[in-house]
C-alpha cells in the first residue's frame, strides 16, 4: 500500500493522543495540525493519514487545509523556522536587506533550508508587531527592529544550539 | 406557487422563488454562459464566467448562484459582463496548456467552447507552464493536472455523490489544483475509479486511460481471435456517443459496427448478465433456506466492489461472490466458448464495451484469470469505442442492422435492464419468483425499483406451494408466504447509508443491488460526455423499452443459458460455476 | 486591602515586550526591594499604552509621568531618582517634550491628549490579568444594564448609536444584530473576528492584551442581543502564543459568573472558546473564517445566503471585529446619544488605527472618526522623522488606497475616505517618505495578494498573479503602453467578478497610485528611470 505500515504505526499513537486532547472532530483539525507539527515542524504523510482515520473525514480533506494555511508544512523543514515579514510596513523600512543578510548568513534562499536541517528561511505576511519593524519571527520568538547587523546577533543566538 | 417577478435584459419572467437568475434567464431563452456549475452538483460560484449586472449591487453577480427577488432588474449582455467574462477565460486560458488540437477533449471542451462563444481571439498574459506530473498508473483513469481549472466540479462529484473523497483543492492562490494527497496517484489511494470525476470534468484534467491502441493492435494481428462482449447500457449510448440523439437505441447497427471494425466474433455482456441471475439467483435462495449472511449484496458494479472493500470491509461476507457479468463473460469465453469453437484460448483475445472505468480496474484484478488467462484482455468505454469508430471512418447511421452472435450473444430483456439502476434486482426477482413458487410471473414489471430515487425499497411476498413451506409462516389457505424485503441504491452516498444501517443492524433486507454510478450503468464513468441527469434518464426511458422490446424476458429463459449449463457447467452454483463464475474479495486500506 | 503610594505601569504590549519591557518590570521589582519600597509602590504590567515607536513606555503614577524607551538600568535609576527622592528623570522624558519646561503628564502629551479613548479607555491603565481592576472601572456594568433591558433595546441603542463594524466593511453593528435576532433558528452563534491579518493592523491583537474584558464584555452584550448562547474568538494562528491571557479573563469571567450558566443570575447562558488559525488572510473574511473555524480550508462562502442567516455549522451567526465588540460596553452605559456626538454624522464613534512606516510616532492611537490625515501624521504622528519629507499615506491596510499629500486634509472617516478614492479599512495607516518608489511598494503590496488569495475563484487566483506580473514589468522598466490599459482592464474584472473582497481590493493599490502618482508610472514606463532611484531591472521575487 501506499505507505508503509511500520511509518504508519509509528505515528499512531501520538495522533491519536493529540486528537483526544482536542476532540475528535473535524472542527478542531486546526488545533491537532498545529499540535502534530510542533515536535518537527512539518506534517507527514503517515500523520496526516493517522488524523484522517481518527476524525474519519477522507485524508484529502486534511491535506487539502494542511497546504492551504501557510504556517502548515507538508514538506520537511528546519529545526527553526525564520518567518521574515515581507509585508509593506516592515517593506518600507528595511525588510528587504533584512532578507539578505538572512539569505547570505544562511548561505541558503527564501523557502529553502539549510542543509544541516537547522534553518529554513520563510516570508510570513505581518506578524502584528508593525510598532518594531522589521520583524521576524524565529519559530515561537519575535525579533524586531532588525538590521542587517542585528540579524547576525540573532543568529549567533542559535549557534550554541545543536541542530 | 411563490413565485417571484423579475426582468432581465428588458424581458419579464416569472420564476418560483428560490430559483436562481440562471434558472430565470434560461427561461427566457437566455443562454448565460457558465463553467464551475453543473445541474446535478453543488452550486461553487467561483469560475465567474456567469457574471450578471443586478441593480443595486455594486459589482456583477454570479447568475448561477445568485436567487431571484421580486422587482429585480438584471442586464447579461453589457460591455462590464462581456469584458469581465472575456477576461476571466483569458485568465484560465494563459494557466492552461494551449493544446487543444492534441486534446482528448478537443471538440467537447467547455473551456474551448467558452472561449469561441465569448470569442476571445488574442491571450493578453504570457501562459504560464505549471509542470505538474501527470498520473498515468491508474488502469482506468488519467489525471493532468496541468489542464485542472479549479471548477472543482470533480472534488464536488466525488465527495458529496460518491462519498469517497480522492481529489480536493490543495495549495492556494495561483498554486491551487486538483489533485490526491500527497501528489499519490490514483492508484495508489482509495480511489474507486468510477470515473465520474471524467464526466463531470469541462477539460480535459481527468480522462479514462485510453486502450484503443491495443485493440487495433490485435484486430490487425491475423494469429488472434477477437471477440468482443458490450455491456447493456452501450446498446443505449453509443449512438448518442456518435451524434444520435440522447436514448437512441442502435443495438443492431452497433453489432454491424463492431464486426465493420473487424472482430470475429461480437457477442453480448446480456448473455452473462442473466447467467449471473442464474447463478445469484440461486444465491440468494441458498443464503435465505440455510442462514447465511443477509442481506446480500450484488457484486456487478466493480467500482461498488472496490468501495466497500475499502470503506466497509467488515461487511464483505453480505457481497455476493459472483464476478460480474464481464468478467464470468470472460471466463466462458476463454474456456467454454474456446472448446466449442476448437480454438486455442491463448490466441483469444477478449475485448469488452463498457459503459464504466472501474471495469479496466476490474479486468486487471489478480484474481480474474480463472480460465488460465485473464478473463477480460481489454476494456473500452463508450467513448473509446466511438473514437475508433470515428478513425475508422464507419458510418454509423447508415450501417445495416445485424444480430449478435450465437451462442454468446443470445439474450433476455432480464439482462438488458442491468444497464439502469435497479435492473439486476428487478431481474432477479422475475427468476427467484418463479423459482420459489413455481408459477409464471404475470407482469413483470417491478416499478418500485426503477427510476433515479437514491435509495429504492420493495416488499416482494412470494406465495410457496406447501410442499416448500415448512418452517415458513403460515398464511390464509394454508399457502405459505415468503416475503423478501429488497433495497436499491445507486450512487456511493447512498450505498454508505445502506452500509451504516447494516453496520448497526438496522438493515431488514434480505437482498440488496448496489451500483456504483448514479442511475447505474447508462450513468457510467465510461459513458458519453455530458452524463447529467437529463441524459440519464432518457438512457433509462431507452434501456426499459430495450426490455420491453424483448421476446424473452426472464433470465432463466434464456436458451443458450440452459444449454450452457447442460453442456458445461452442470448446475448453478455447481464445482465449474465455483471455479470459473464465483470469485472473493480483499480487504484494502483506506487512504 | 493595601494601599500603595505609588503605581509603577510597565506596558507589556507585544511590541513593548519585543524591547525589553518584561526585563524592565524585573529590573523596577527588584530595585524597589532593594530599596526596601515594596511595601509602598507596586509593580503592574498592562497592556499598550499606544507609543510604540517609544518603548518600553513606563508610567508612573500619582504623577503620571511618561518614561520612554526605558531600559533595565533606567527602571533602577527611576526608582533610586524618581521613586526614593521624587526627582523625575527628564532624560527618559518623551523626546517631543524635552525642550519644554516642566515635567508633563502624559494626558498633556500631544500623542495622547489629541486622542479620544473609547475602545482603549482601559489599555495601559490596568492590570489585563486582573478582573477586579476592569470591574473597578464600572466593568461588565453595561452586561447587567443590557441584561434587565432585554434584547430587543439592546439592539435598538447599537442601531441609534450607529455603530460600523471596525474590521473594514463597516456594516451597521444593530443591523448585523438585528438579523441574526431575527433569523430562525434554536442555536445561533457570536464569533468575535481577531483574525487580524491586514499588514500594518495591531489594534486588535494590543486590545485584547492590553483590555481583555472590554471584549468578552462587549460578546456577552451582542450575545445576549442576537440570542445566542455560544460565543467563539477566532484568532490569528500568528498570534496563538498569546492567548494565554485571553484564556486567563475568560476563565476569570467564568469564576465570576460573568460567562456560564444564569450570568448575574438571569436566565440568560452564554460561553466563549477560543479558535486559532494557521496563517491565512483571507480568514479575516466572515466566511472564509467560518469554514476555517470548522476545521476547513479558509475559502469565503458564496453571499448570499449571509451568516446571520445560515452561518457556522449553517447556524445564524454573528461576526463582529474585536474593536466593534470592545465599543459596546461604552455605548450601553453612556447611551446612543454620547455616541452618535462623537465623530461625523454617519460615521460616528471613535477610531483606533496604526501607525506605521516613516513616521516618528509608531503605534497604535484612538481618535474620533473624521479627524483629518494630517492631525495624525503631524500632530499625534509627530511627522516624518530623518528631515524627509511626506510622500503617500495608505489607509485601510494593504488593499487600501494611496493618498498624496494634496489629499492629507480627507476627514479619517468611512465615507469621506471612500469619496476620496480610498477606504478606512481595519486602521492600519502606513506613512511613506519621499526615499520610497510607488511602483516597487505597490509591488510588494501585490506581492502580498499573490500570496494571500484562497485561489478559489478564477480573477482573484489569477488576477492576483497577473497584476504582479504587470507591476513587475513596470519595476524592470520593461512596461509599455499597452500594459497600463491591460492593468486597467484586469483591475476592472477583478473588482467587478471576484467572489469576496480580497480579490475585489486588491487593485486598489495600483489603482489609486496610477490615479495620484501618474508621473511615477510615466519615468517607469515612458522614460525608463525611477525617480526615488529604488527599481532597477531585477523581478524581486519571481
Amino acid at each position: 500500500m501506499a505507505i508503509p505500515k511500520e511509518q504508519l504505526d509509528s505515528v499512531k499513537e501520538r495522533v491519536i493522543q493529540i486528537v483526544s486532547q482536542n476532540g475528535a472532530k473535524e472542527e478542531a483539525l486546526l488545533q491537532i495540525l498545529h499540535d502534530i507539527q510542533a515536535d518537527d515542524n512539518s506534517l507527514s504523510e503517515a500523520e496526516l493519514l493517522q488524523v484522517a482515520r481518527a476524525l474519519d473525514i477522507p485524508l484529502s480533506r486534511v491535506y487539502g487545509v494542511a497546504t492551504f494555511y501557510s504556517l502548515y508544512s507538508v514538506q520537511p523543514r528546519g529545526k527553526f523556522i525564520i518567518r521574515i515579514c515581507e509585508s509593506a510596513p516592515c517593506h518600507i523600512v528595511g525588510a528587504r536587506a533584512v532578507i539578505s543578510a538572512f539569505e547570505e548568513a544562511l548561505g541558503i534562499k527564501m523557502g529553502e533550508t539549510t542543509t544541516d536541517g537547522k534553518f529554513t528561511l520563510e516570508a510570513t505576511s505581518c506578524l502584528g508587531v508593525c510598532g518594531v519593524a522589521p520583524a521576524v519571527m524565529i519559530n515561537d520568538e519575535v525579533y524586531g527592529n532588525l538590521t542587517p547587523d542585528k540579524v547576525v546577533e540573532v543568529l549567533a543566538e542559535y549557534d550554541a544550539d545543536e541542530a | 406557487m411563490d413565485a417571484v417577478n423579475l426582468t432581465i435584459d428588458g424581458l419579464s419572467v416569472e420564476v418560483p422563488r428560490g430559483s436562481t437568475i440562471l434558472d430565470a434567464a434560461s427561461k427566457l431563452g437566455i443562454d448565460i454562459p457558465t463553467l464551475c456549475h453543473h445541474p446535478d452538483l453543488a452550486v461553487k460560484a467561483v469560475c465567474r464566467v456567469c457574471v450578471v449586472e443586478v441593480e443595486g449591487q455594486r459589482v456583477l453577480q454570479p447568475a448561477c448562484a445568485y436567487p431571484v427577488a421580486e422587482g429585480m432588474q438584471v442586464k447579461t449582455n453589457t460591455a462590464r459582463v462581456r469584458e469581465a467574462r472575456k477576461t476571466v477565460v483569458e485568465l484560465m486560458l494563459a494557466h492552461h496548456p494551449q493544446d487543444c488540437l492534441q486534446c482528448e477533449r478537443n471538440q467537447n471542451c467547455e473551456l474551448q467552447s467558452l472561449a469561441y462563444r465569448l470569442g476571445v481571439r488574442e491571450i493578453s498574459f504570457p501562459y504560464i507552464e505549471r509542470d505538474l506530473p501527470i498520473d498515468e498508473l491508474s488502469p482506468a483513469m488519467k489525471r493532468d493536472p496541468n489542464k485542472c481549472i479549479n471548477c472543482r466540479r470533480c472534488v464536488s462529484v466525488c465527495h458529496d455523490i460518491q462519498g469517497v473523497g480522492a481529489l480536493e483543492s490543495v495549495n492556494r492562490g495561483f498554486d491551487t489544483v486538483v489533485t490526491a494527497p500527497f501528489w499519490r496517484s490514483i492508484a495508489e489511494i482509495s480511489c474507486v475509479t468510477c470515473g465520474q470525476c471524467v464526466l463531470v470534468c469541462p477539460v480535459g484534467a481527468i480522462t479514462e486511460r485510453d486502450d484503443t491502441e491495443q485493440v487495433w493492435a490485435a484486430l490487425a494481428n491475423p494469429q488472434k481471435h477477437v471477440i468482443v462482449q458490450t455491456a447493456p447500457a452501450i446498446r443505449v449510448s453509443i449512438g448518442e456517443e456518435l451524434g444520435l440523439p440522447v436514448g437512441t437505441r442502435v443495438t443492431k447497427k452497433l453489432t454491424a459496427a463492431l464486426r465493420r471494425l473487424g472482430f470475429d466474433r461480437v457477442f453480448d455482456t446480456d448473455f452473462s448478465a442473466d447467467l449471473t441471475i442464474w447463478e445469484e439467483g440461486n444465491e440468494l435462495l441458498h443464503r435465505l433456506s440455510t442462514g447465511g449472511t443477509l442481506p446480500m449484496l450484488t457484486s456487478c458494479s466493480p467500482g461498488w466492489i472496490k468501495y466497500i472493500e475499502h470503506y466497509y470491509p467488515e461487511l464483505l461476507d453480505h457481497l455476493s461472490t459472483c464476478k460480474s457479468p464481464q468478467q464470468m463473460f470472460g471466463a466462458l469465453a476463454k474456456t467454454y466458448y474456446a472448446e466449442k469453437a476448437g480454438l486455442d484460448p491463448a490466441d483469444i483475445v477478449m475485448v469488452s464495451i463498457m459503459p464504466c472505468t472501474a471495469k479496466k480496474f476490474e479486468a486487471g484484478r489478480p484474481e480474474m484469470s480463472d480460465s488460465g488467462y485473464a478473463d477480460v484482455d481489454v476494456v473500452l468505454t463508450t467513448r473509446e469505442l466511438g473514437r475508433m469508430l470515428r478513425e475508422a471512418g464507419i458510418d454509423f447511421s447508415g450501417l445495416p442492422e445485424e444480430e449478435y452472435d450465437e451462442p454468446l450473444g443470445i439474450s433476455t430483456g432480464a439482462g438488458a435492464i442491468f444497464g439502469a439502476s435497479g435492473g439486476v434486482m428487478e431481474a432477479a426477482l422475475r427468476t427467484v419468483y418463479e423459482l420459489v413458487t413455481g408459477k409464471e410471473l404475470e407482469n413483470v414489471n417491478f416499478e418500485d425499483v426503477r427510476g433515479l430515487e437514491g435509495i429504492k425499497s420493495a416488499t416482494v411476498s412470494l406465495p410457496i406451494p406447501e410442499a416448500a413451506a415448512a418452517g415458513d409462516k403460515a398464511t390464509n389457505n394454508g399457502v405459505s408466504e415468503l416475503e423478501v424485503k429488497v433495497a436499491v441504491a445507486h450512487s456511493l452516498q447512498h450505498a454508505k447509508t445502506l452500509m451504516e444501517q447494516i453496520r448497526a443492524g438496522k438493515a431488514e433486507y434480505q437482498f440488496i443491488e448496489v451500483m456504483c454510478c448514479p442511475g447505474g450503468c447508462i450513468g457510467g464513468g465510461g459513458q458519453p460526455i455530458p452524463t447529467n441527469t437529463e441524459e440519464r434518464t432518457l438512457r433509462i426511458k431507452a434501456i426499459y423499452e430495450e426490455d420491453a422490446g424483448m421476446p424473452l424476458r426472464k433470465s432463466h429463459d434464456n436458451p443458450a443459458v440452459k444449454t450452457l449449463y447442460k453442456e458445461y457447467l452442470g448446475k448453478p452454483l455447481g464445482e465449474k460455476s465455483h471455479q470459473l463464475l464465483h470469485t472473493h474479495y480483499e480487504p484494502r486500506e483506506k487512504f | 486591602m493595601e494601599f500603595f503610594r505609588s503605581h509603577v505601569l510597565v506596558c507589556s504590549g507585544a511590541n513593548c515586550s519585543l524591547k525589553g519591557s518584561r526585563g524592565v518590570r524585573t529590573a523596577f521589582v527588584e530595585e524597589i526591594n532593594a530599596q526596601g519600597l515594596d511595601k509602598e509602590i507596586k509593580v503592574i504590567e498592562t497592556g499598550c499604552f499606544g507609543l510604540c515607536e517609544e518603548g518600553p513606555v513606563v508610567v508612573v503614577y500619582p504623577e503620571a509621568v511618561h518614561y520612554c524607551r526605558v531600559d533595565p538600568q533606567d527602571a533602577k535609576e527611576i526608582v533610586r531618582e524618581h521613586l526614593a527622592k521624587g526627582r523625575v528623570v527628564k532624560r527618559l522624558l518623551f523626546k517631543g517634550d524635552m525642550e519644554l519646561p516642566g515635567v508633563q503628564t502624559w494626558q498633556q502629551m500631544d500623542f495622547y491628549s489629541r486622542q479620544k479613548r473609547v475602545v482603549l479607555r482601559n489599555c495601559g491603565l490596568i492590570d489585563p490579568d486582573n478582573i477586579d481592576e476592569y470591574i473597578a472601572r464600572n466593568g461588565y456594568e453595561a452586561l447587567g444594564k443590557a441584561l434587565s433591558a432585554g434584547p430587543d433595546k439592546v439592539i435598538e441603542v447599537v442601531k441609534k448609536s450607529g455603530l460600523r463594524g471596525r474590521g473594514g466593511a463597516g456594516f451597521p453593528t444593530g443591523l448585523k444584530w438585528d438579523f441574526t435576532s431575527q433569523a430562525p433558528g434554536e442555536q445561533k452563534y457570536l464569533v468575535c473576528n481577531a483574525d487580524e491579518g491586514e499588514p500594518g493592523t495591531f489594534k486588535d491583537r494590543l486590545i485584547l492584551e492590553g483590555d481583555p474584558h472590554s471584549v468578552i464584555e462587549g460578546m456577552a452584550i451582542a450575545a445576549f442581543a442576537i440570542g445566542a448562547s455560544q460565543g467563539y474568538i477566532y484568532f490569528r494562528g500568528e498570534y496563538r502564543l498569546s492567548i494565554d491571557r485571553l484564556r486567563n479573563a475568560i476563565e476569570q469571567a467564568r469564576e465570576y459568573g460573568l460567562l456560564g450558566k444564569g450570568i448575574l443570575g438571569s436566565g440568560f447562558d452564554f460561553d466563549i472558546d477560543i479558535r486559532v488559525g494557521a496563517g491565512a488572510y483571507v480568514c479575516g473574511e466572515e466566511t472564509a473564517l467560518l469554514n476555517s473555524m470548522e476545521g476547513k480550508r479558509g475559502e469565503p462562502r458564496y453571499k448570499p445566503p449571509y451568516p446571520a442567516s445560515v452561518g457556522l455549522w449553517g447556524k445564524p451567526t454573528c461576526v463582529n471585529n474585536v474593536e466593534t465588540l470592545a465599543n459596546i460596553a461604552p455605548i450601553i452605559l453612556e447611551g446612543a446619544e454620547w455616541y452618535v456626538n462623537i465623530g461625523p454624522k454617519g460615521c460616528p464613534g471613535t477610531k483606533v488605527f496604526t501607525l506605521t512606516g516613516n513616521i516618528n510616532n509608531a503605534g497604535l492611537i484612538e481618535v474620533p472618526m473624521g479627524i483629518t490625515l494630517r492631525e495624525i501624521i503631524y500632530d499625534i504622528g509627530g511627522g516624518i522623522p530623518n528631515g524627509r519629507s511626506f510622500k503617500m499615506a495608505q489607509t485601510g491596510g494593504t488593499s487600501g488606497g494611496c493618498l498624496p499629500e494634496a489629499l492629507l486634509d480627507v476627514p479619517m472617516d468611512i465615507d469621506s475616505l471612500e469619496a476620496a478614492g480610498s477606504a478606512l479599512g481595519s486602521g492600519a495607516l502606513m506613512i511613506m517618505d519621499d526615499t520610497h518608489c510607488i511602483i516597487d511598494v505597490v509591488r510588494c503590496l501585490l506581492q502580498f495578494f499573490c500570496h494571500e488569495s484562497c485561489g478559489q475563484c478564477t480573477p482573484c487566483r489569477e488576477g492576483t498573479r497577473r497584476l504582479y506580473e504587470l507591476i513587475d514589468k513596470i519595476a524592470r522598466m520593461e512596461a509599455v503602453e499597452e500594459d497600463v490599459s491591460l492593468i486597467k482592464r484586469l483591475a476592472r474584472t477583478m473588482e467587478d467578478a471576484s467572489l469576496c473582497g480580497l480579490g475585489q481590493t486588491a487593485p486598489f493599490p495600483i489603482l489609486t497610485t496610477m490615479r495620484f502618482f501618474p508621473e511615477e508610472y510615466k519615468a517607469h514606463i515612458e522614460e525608463g528611470i525611477c525617480p526615488a532611484g529604488v527599481c532597477n531591472a531585477r523581478s524581486h521575487i519571481a
